[in-house]
Parts: structure tokens; C-alpha cells; sequence
């Protein structure tokens, strides 16, 4: 096996060897599960006259209450990654563990790459599992599907896959938790900017806008989940918020428009940047 | 910065053929900052050969084998191993090394341990088993060998490392502190390993303070401080004086410091140790001592050990 995949698959058994994966299933069917008896609450909800809900009013309520669980689950999927990522390279550094792996035929960037494909794997079939179990949890208690539920899923995913690059490349030359504090607090950042840029197109201020745009250019997770929430968004939905204008637009659990294909391209291209400067970084840093 | 330890292709046409020393370095200098960890390393170890590499705390000894391994890069100088440039890729399938700072996955168990630093050697895997089995028993975990490393002793996790090291029967094994965790019976079974190696024609470079243990094993020593090689030679070039032994007492602190014309001394009280006197000025120095008023009570001519003259180099480092 090359040495690259050797790294990726030592990442993966590390984080079943410590028991990580068993975790995160065991909570997961836990949220899963609650989480569905809530939606199934919904359908149960009686107007004043005793009347069931209709079928749109559930599914409204539904797609928005979805919204609100997504942001909370890709929220702890990037906290993780970003937690998960900060000690990569730094804890393995400062132990010495990698002192013996590396006077051996193998190149710092096949570190890095490794451990960057085994985390993303670890990320992307988690937010494939967990997503899509959720997602068929709601859809057994209400009826209602997202209307774009794999793009829905490869955006949470990327979001996730956002902070574990940043906080890799953070690691190659920061201590494990100053890596990981300095992600957190750059994601955190990136949504208040984009809530920021959400007013600037409320009052159509121009410099408050490019402080979203910048700051989704700079670090794409909040841009990554307006594609999420455009995603979850019903049809009649995104009528109605376009029907309002620019005010339609100033709300950070909404999307009127998908994220352009620019932005998309942008942030393939970010994460070849992010990537290219965590093996340049570990390259040169001394050991 | 340039990159650091990844070269795949050779820099220099020196040493290129089968006779090439295991380690050869030049002016080999690392600088952090104002400080200098190595100032101008330049020595030769040839292939086969148990080379010990002698200093305090600080010196700069594992400073040396981490440029060497290319995890450092080096501020100026150049470096050899058998006969290709510090950081080439391909030599290192050819060379072991076990850190000072040993430590391995603890969630693998020891025998997953080596058939990880197997697969990265990388080593046929038809020969994993019997490397691995091998490695085991040469280092006593046969019996842990499926036990996770996360339950090991110290002791034993520098086993392992140890282990690690010695897969595919390398050319040269970088030992930096082996027995730094280790008990008497550990340390006896270190010299033999390192005698196993030395007798199948692998260099060893030996890093260590612990003098004895260098004594039993090394063919030649250096001795480095402050970055600089202060001393370098076989054995027998290096302890080639004598050391003498005195018990005398009467004698004050002005008296001792008179005494010291005759060597450097290791004062102990009652107990003085002259290094690299020669034998024929004992009588000499008894009538001085006699003259000071001192009353003597015993006088050992033997030896010099490696502790005296590393003792001596050193206290001689620090007045020059």
C-alpha cells in the first residue's frame, strides 16, 4: 500500500481504536431518535378548533424546524473536525511519535495528505450516515424530504471538510489546542461576517455585503451553508422570500438563490490552497 | 525555508560507491536563533563500525542525529549517509533509528507497531512475520507481542522502539539514548544487541551519557560540547593515561588547588582523583602532599576510564 493510504488508514483505525466512531454512532442514534419523535410532535399539533394541521403548514414548519437541527448538526460536525484536526500534526510532533515514522522512506506530504484523507473520509461518511439518517427519520415522521437532500449532505459535509483543512493547516505549525481555538473562533467568525453581509443586503449597504463576501472567500463554511439551507428550502418557500426583495435576503437561516458556481469553484480551489500550504508549512518546519 | 529531508535524487558525486562511510559530515552547523546547537560537526563513521557519541545534557548530541535523519536542516555544512546526501529518500529503507523520545501508537499493539514501520521500510510483506517474530524475541516483548502499547512500561515501549529500529537489517542504526528507560538487565541486553549488530557488519551510532555503557561497546567515541567536537578517537587513544587515585587528609582547599599542577582533579574530600598522570610522578606528588602536611593514607594508580577523561575534556572545555 502506498505510504500515503498507509497514513490514511492509520488515521481511520486510530479514531475506531479509540473508541471516537463508537461515539459518535451511539449519539447519533440518540439525536436520531429524539429528534424524530419531535417531528412526529408536529404532525399531531391541532389548530384552536381542534382541526389537524394541513399537510403545507406541516411541511413548512418541518422544513424550517430541519433548518435549525442541520445547523445544529453541521455546527458540531465542524466544531469536531476543527477540534479533531487541531492536534494532527502538532500532537504528533510534540509526542515525538513522528520522529521514528518519518526517518523512514516517507515524504511529509504523504503525512499530510494521509491524515487529511482519512479525517475527510471519517467526515464525509459521517455527515453521509448521520445526514441521511435524519433525513429519513423526518421524512418517516412527517412525510416531508428537503427538496435537494444529497446536495444538502455534500454541503454539510464540505462544511465539515472546511474546518478540518483549516485546522490541519493550523496544526503543521501550532500546538494541537491553539490550532483548534483558532479554527472555532475563525468559524464562528466566518457566520457572524456572513450575518453581517446578510444585513448589508437587507439595507442594501454595500460595504457591510462585502464584509459577507470576503469573509466567505476567506473561509467558505458560511457560504457552504447557505447551500445547505437553499437546499432544505421548499419551493413556495423561496418564492415567497424572493417575492420581498432585498429584505427576503437579510436572514441567516435562509437562501433565496443556490451558491453560484463561481463561489463553488472558489472553493475547490481554496481547499487545493489550504492543502498545498499545510504540506509547504510541514515541509519546512523542523522536527 | 528550503525543504527539509526530501530529496530523492543525489546532490553530490562523493561516496557513491559500496565502500562509502556509514555517516561522513563537513562543517555541519545548526544555529536556533543566536544559539548553536552544532558548531561544525565534521567527522567520519565507517560502515561497520560502533561509534559512541559523547556530551553532557545540551551538547548537542540528538541535535547531530535529527539533521542527520533530515528532520532538522541544517544552517550550514554538509552530510553523508552511506554514500548519499542527508535526506534522501532512498537511503533511509537502509538505515533504523530510535528516538530519545520513544514513542510509538499506544492504540496498536506492539507486533502492529512493527508491521506499520514494515509497511512504511517498506519490507516485503512475505517477510513481515518472521521480521516481526524476530524483532520480538531479540528484544524480549515475544511474550506482549498482541498486547496494546498503550499498557507498556516505559522500559518497554523503548523495547519496542529498539525493535522498530533493527527491521530489515539496516546498514546504520541511529541509537539516541537507548537505555535512557531501561533497568541493569535492559541495559545488558542493549550492549548485546548493539554487539549483534556490530558483528553482522551494521554501523551503529551509539548517542549517549551514560559512559559505561559506551565503554563496554564503542570501537571510537566523540566527545561533543557546546556544539563542538572537543575529542574524537578509539578507545585506546583516548584513555591511553593513567589515573590516580589519593586518600589523603590535612590538606585545605589552597593545598588542592597547588595540587592541581599535577592534573585535573576529581575532588571528593578525603578522596582525590588525579586524571592522566603518569605513573612515574606518584612519588612526586605523595612528597607534595607529604610537604603540605597532608597524611596520606592510600594511593591507587589504574585506568583512566571514560568517565575521567570525558571529566577532563570537559573541565579543560570550560577553562580554555
Amino acid at each position: 500500500m502506498p505510504p500515503l493510504l498507509v497514513i490514511a488508514r492509520l488515521t481511520v483505525q486510530e479514531s475506531s481504536r479509540r473508541r471516537l466512531l463508537l461515539a459518535l454512532l451511539i449519539l447519533t442514534l440518540i439525536v436520531v431518535g429524539v429528534s424524530a419523535w419531535g417531528f412526529n410532535k408536529i404532525t399531531t399539533v391541532t389548530r384552536s378548533d381542534g382541526t389537524p394541521l394541513p399537510p403545507e403548514q406541516v411541511s413548512l414548519i418541518t422544513s424550517q424546524l430541519l433548518i435549525v437541527v442541520t445547523f445544529m448538526f453541521s455546527g458540531v460536525l465542524a466544531l469536531s473536525a476543527a477540534v479533531v484536526a487541531g492536534p494532527l500534526i502538532s500532537g504528533e510532533v510534540e509526542s515525538g511519535l513522528l520522529l521514528s515514522m518519518l526517518a523512514r522512506p516517507l515524504r511529509r506530504s504523504e503525512v499530510v495528505i494521509g491524515k487529511w484523507l482519512g479525517l475527510a473520509a471519517l467526515v464525509a461518511v459521517y455527515a453521509a450516515g448521520a445526514g441521511g439518517l435524519e433525513l429519513a427519520a423526518v421524512d418517516w415522521a412527517t412525510g416531508y424530504l428537503p427538496p435537494h437532500p444529497v446536495e444538502l449532505l455534500v454541503f454539510v459535509a464540505a462544511e465539515g471538510l472546511i474546518l478540518l483543512s483549516l485546522g490541519m493547516l493550523l496544526s503543521t505549525r501550532l500546538s494541537g489546542i491553539t490550532a483548534g481555538v483558532i479554527a472555532l473562533v475563525a468559524w464562528l467568525m466566518a457566520w457572524i461576517a456572513g450575518v453581517v453581509g446578510d444585513i448589508g443586503t437587507g439595507l442594501q449597504n454595500q460595504a457591510l455585503q462585502n464584509v459577507g463576501v470576503v469573509s466567505h472567500l476567506l473561509l467558505p463554511s458560511d457560504g457552504l451553508w447557505r447551500g445547505a439551507i437553499y437546499a432544505m428550502e421548499p419551493d413556495t418557500l423561496i418564492a415567497a422570500m424572493r417575492a420581498l426583495g432585498t429584505a427576503g435576503r437579510a436572514n441567516p437561516f435562509a437562501a433565496v438563490d443556490p451558491p453560484p458556481i463561481e463561489f463553488l469553484a472558489w472553493v475547490a480551489l481554496w481547499f487545493a490552497i489550504v492543502l498545498g500550504a499545510s504540506i509547504a508549512s510541514f515541509r519546512t518546519r523542523e522536527i | 525555508m528550503a525543504e527539509l529531508a526530501e530529496k530523492t535524487e543525489a546532490a553530490s558525486p562523493r561516496g557513491e560507491a559500496a565502500g562509502t562511510p556509514a555517516v561522513k559530515t563537513v562543517e555541519l552547523t545548526k544555529r536556533f536563533g543566536h544559539t548553536v546547537a552544532l558548531a561544525g560537526l565534521s567527522m567520519t563513521v565507517p560502515r561497520g563500525e560502533v561509534f559512541g557519541f559523547l556530551g553532557p545534557n545540551g551538547a548537542g548530541k540528538t541535535t547531530a542525529v535529527k539533521l542527520l535523519l533530515g528532520l532538522l536542516k541544517p544552517s550550514s555544512g554538509e552530510g553523508w549517509l552511506l554514500g548519499r546526501p542527508v535526506g534522501d529518500l532512498r537511503t533511509r529503507r537502509r538505515i533504523g533509528y530510535l528516538p530519545e523520545l520513544f514513542r510509538y501508537q499506544g492504540w496498536l499493539s506492539a507486533a502492529e507497531v512493527l508491521a506499520l514501520h514494515c509497511e512504511l521500510a517498506p519490507l516485503p510483506r512475505s517477510s513481515w512475520k518472521d521480521e516481526i517474530g524476530g524483532t520480538l524475541e531479540t528484544v524480549g516483548l515475544s511474550d506482549r507481542a498482541n498486547d496494546r502499547v498503550s499498557t507498556f512500561s516505559k522500559g518497554m515501549q523503548q523495547r519496542l522502539g529498539l525493535g522498530a529500529a533493527l527491521l530489515g537489517e539496516p546498514e546504520l542504526v541511529f541509537l539516541d539514548e537507548p537505555t535512557s528507560a531501561l533497568d541493569p538487565v535492559g541495559r545488558h541486553d542493549v550492549r548485546e544487541i548493539i554487539r549483534g549488530l556490530a558483528s553482522r557488519g551494521t554501523a551503529v551510532f551509539l548517542n549517549s551519557h551514560l559512559l559505561s555503557e559506551v565503554e563496554q561497546v564503542c570501537d571510537r567515541v566523540a566527545v561533543v560540547d557546546h556544539g563542538r567536537v572537543i575529542a574524537s578517537g578509539t578507545m585506546d587513544e583516548l584513555l591511553g593515561g593513567t589515573a590516580v587515585r589519593v586518600r589523603a587528609t590535612g590538606l585545605t582547599q589552597a593545598d588542592k588547588n597547588r595540587l592541581s599542577g599535577y592534573g585535573r582533579i576529581d575532588d571528593e574530600g578525603e578522596l582525590m582523583t588525579f586524571a592522566n598522570l603518569d605513573a612515574d610522578r606518584v612519588p612526586e606528588l605523595v612528597a607534595s602532599i607529604v610537604s603540605m602536611g597532608g597524611r596520606v593514607y592510600e594511593v591507587a594508580p589504574r585506568h583512566q576510564t571514560l568517565e575521567d577523561r570525558f571529566l577532563q575534556l570537559l573541565d579543560d572545555e570550560d577553562k580554555s
